[in-house]
């Protein structure tokens, strides 16, 4: 009980920390990649690519995480091998799909953000469309959308926990084992919040820095 | 003639009326249904007796021992078990739903007069209420994948993937009694079981009325293999110091097991997905500690 809860326990929490930066690596990774070119999709000429975009957005970013961990985890199996992945990669998986959506409306935010004047131009030059966004709109529209992504991203790395509902090894589950272990989940939960913060506080300060260093004169 | 059948319908009646619900178990009754038995005023008996109604609390999502059916009756061992007391107290039962959290409370506050609720006798439940019974001994068990005939007892687990749930007794055996087994543990049994279907675990342990249930949900899919490997006295809840009800509870049961109804009672509902059936336990008249 106490303190004790929490320094007795030091290498399980140790243990799901990894876990966690692990899945939030991955996860945003995958959400990053996913979420910009669903953007694309979203302002691009082409309308099934638009209508896509945004049945996508709006069914995953209206889908509550857990459900979508619980129905990947145990209903993709259903489809063949092919699926028959770990618990850690639907967690993992799941988590990246449903930032995504949030990823590409933060970015297509920043991309209303460019004056259209800078398309105009990119487009009078002769540069189809990919270059267009690739190299005139999209570098603009990043440096606007860090404080929204820096957002996504910690908001990513707390969701992260869902994973505990298909028992992944992260900063939540182990917790639940140190509850079950010492009965005392005040304390336990305590320690689990300290090391949230341990990660998301570095992050929060990482994103103001990137925020003064990525500030432009327009 | 018609004095005839104004009997004929009052026996119906009676035996209808003994029987608590009068569905297909009909023969559950004692068949004596006209001599109610006749109790000393004051006891728990006499007053249930006044009282018309047996009121039971009972689980209603356990399948096979109590299970609230969409036509509302509530169905199962437990239920049946309920159904002879109340049979031999001449009354009808009445259930409540009682879920592991609320069982004593329930009793200490006279919501229920009698738990039957795939409750396990421990010493620490002995301390804020009595038991009648057991009436039923089951334990830790092992389901596996219906064409699954590599794993048939807890050695078998070693080194296979194991699914239970979080925080629970089977969980924490499995942990120190079979180490090599890789244990995944999740928040509900009904995850574990689909993990089972998916091929994401091997097997599923925790007690065998709960995976038994669970085989009833899917047979073509399940089964539970091997012996026990713990022991899990179920019995009946009820307030604590009542001896006279308890030995009336006691007495019933025995009177139940030399009758067949017990037998009866568990063929129709556990002995529909599990073909060795236990026989039943001795009951334990302990001495009520303070």
């Amino acid at each position: 009980m106490g303190l004790s809860t929490i320094t007795d326990n030091l290498d399980v929490y140790v243990e799901g920390f990894v876990g966690t930066v692990t899945l939030t690596a991955l996860g945003a990774a995958g959400a990053l990649a996913l979420g910009t070119a669903l953007a694309a999709m979203r302002v691009s000429p082409v309308a099934t690519l638009r209508a896509g975009g945004l049945l996508y957005v709006e069914t995953l970013r209206n889908c509550p995480l857990p459900v979508l961990v619980v129905l990947m985890a145990f209903g993709l199996p259903k489809l063949g091998e092919t699926f028959l992945w770990s618990f850690f990669a639907y967690g993992a998986v799941a988590i990246a799909l449903y930032h995504a959506a949030f990823v590409c409306e933060a970015v297509r935010s920043g991309i209303g953000s460019v004056s259209t004047g800078q398309g105009e131009a990119a487009r009078s030059l002769g540069l189809p469309f990919g270059q267009v966004l690739r190299l005139v709109v999209l570098p603009q529209a990043f440096r606007t959308v860090i404080p929204p992504l820096g957002n996504v991203l910690i908001a990513l790395t707390k969701n992260t926990s869902v994973v505990a509902l298909i028992d992944v090894t992260d900063i939540t589950n182990n917790t639940e084992l140190i509850i079950n272990d010492t009965v005392d989940p005040i304390f336990a939960v305590l320690g689990s919040a300290c090391a949230y913060l341990l990660l998301t506080l570095p992050m929060g300060l990482l994103v103001g820095r990137l925020e003064k260093r990525a500030a432009f004169a327009r | 003639m018609r004095l005839r059948t104004a009997a004929a319908l009052a026996a119906l009646a009676l035996t209808l009326t003994a029987c608590g619900g009068g569905d297909e178990q009909g023969d559950l009754g004692s068949g004596t249904p006209d001599t109610k038995p006749t109790f000393e005023a004051g006891t728990t008996m006499a007053r249930i007796q006044s009282a018309g109604v047996l009121k039971v609390g009972t689980k209603f999502d356990q399948p096979l021992y109590g299970e609230k059916q969409l036509s509302g009756d509530v169905e199962g061992f437990d239920v049946n078990v309920a159904k002879i007391l109340a049979d031999e107290l001449g009354v009808q039962p009445e259930f409540t739903e009682a879920v592991s959290k609320n069982r004593e409370p329930f009793i200490q506050n006279g919501t229920v007069d009698i738990v039957v609720a795939t409750y396990t006798i421990n010493d620490k439940r002995k301390q804020v209420i009595d038991f009648a019974g057991p009436y039923y001994v089951t334990g830790q068990s092992i389901m596996v994948k219906k064409d699954d005939s590599a794993i048939t007892d807890k050695a078998g687990l070693a080194g296979k993937r194991v699914c239970s749930v979080e925080g629970s007794t089977p969980a924490e055996r499995i942990k120190t009694e079979v180490p090599t087994a890789k244990l995944t543990t999740f928040d509900t049994y009904g995850k574990c079981a689909e993990a089972l279907k998916n091929g994401q675990t091997d097997a599923v342990t925790t007690d065998e009325a709960i995976l038994l249930g669970l085989v009833s949900k899917s047979p073509e899919d399940f089964q539970v293999v091997g012996e026990p490997f713990s022991e899990e006295p179920y019995g009946i809840g009820l307030k604590k110091g009542d001896q006279p009800f308890r030995d009336f509870l006691n007495d019933t049961l025995e009177k139940a097991y030399e009758d067949g109804r017990w037998e009866k009672a568990l063929k129709d509902t556990v002995g529909t997905v599990q073909d060795q059936l236990p026989s039943p336990p001795p009951v334990d008249r302990y001495t009520a500690a303070g």
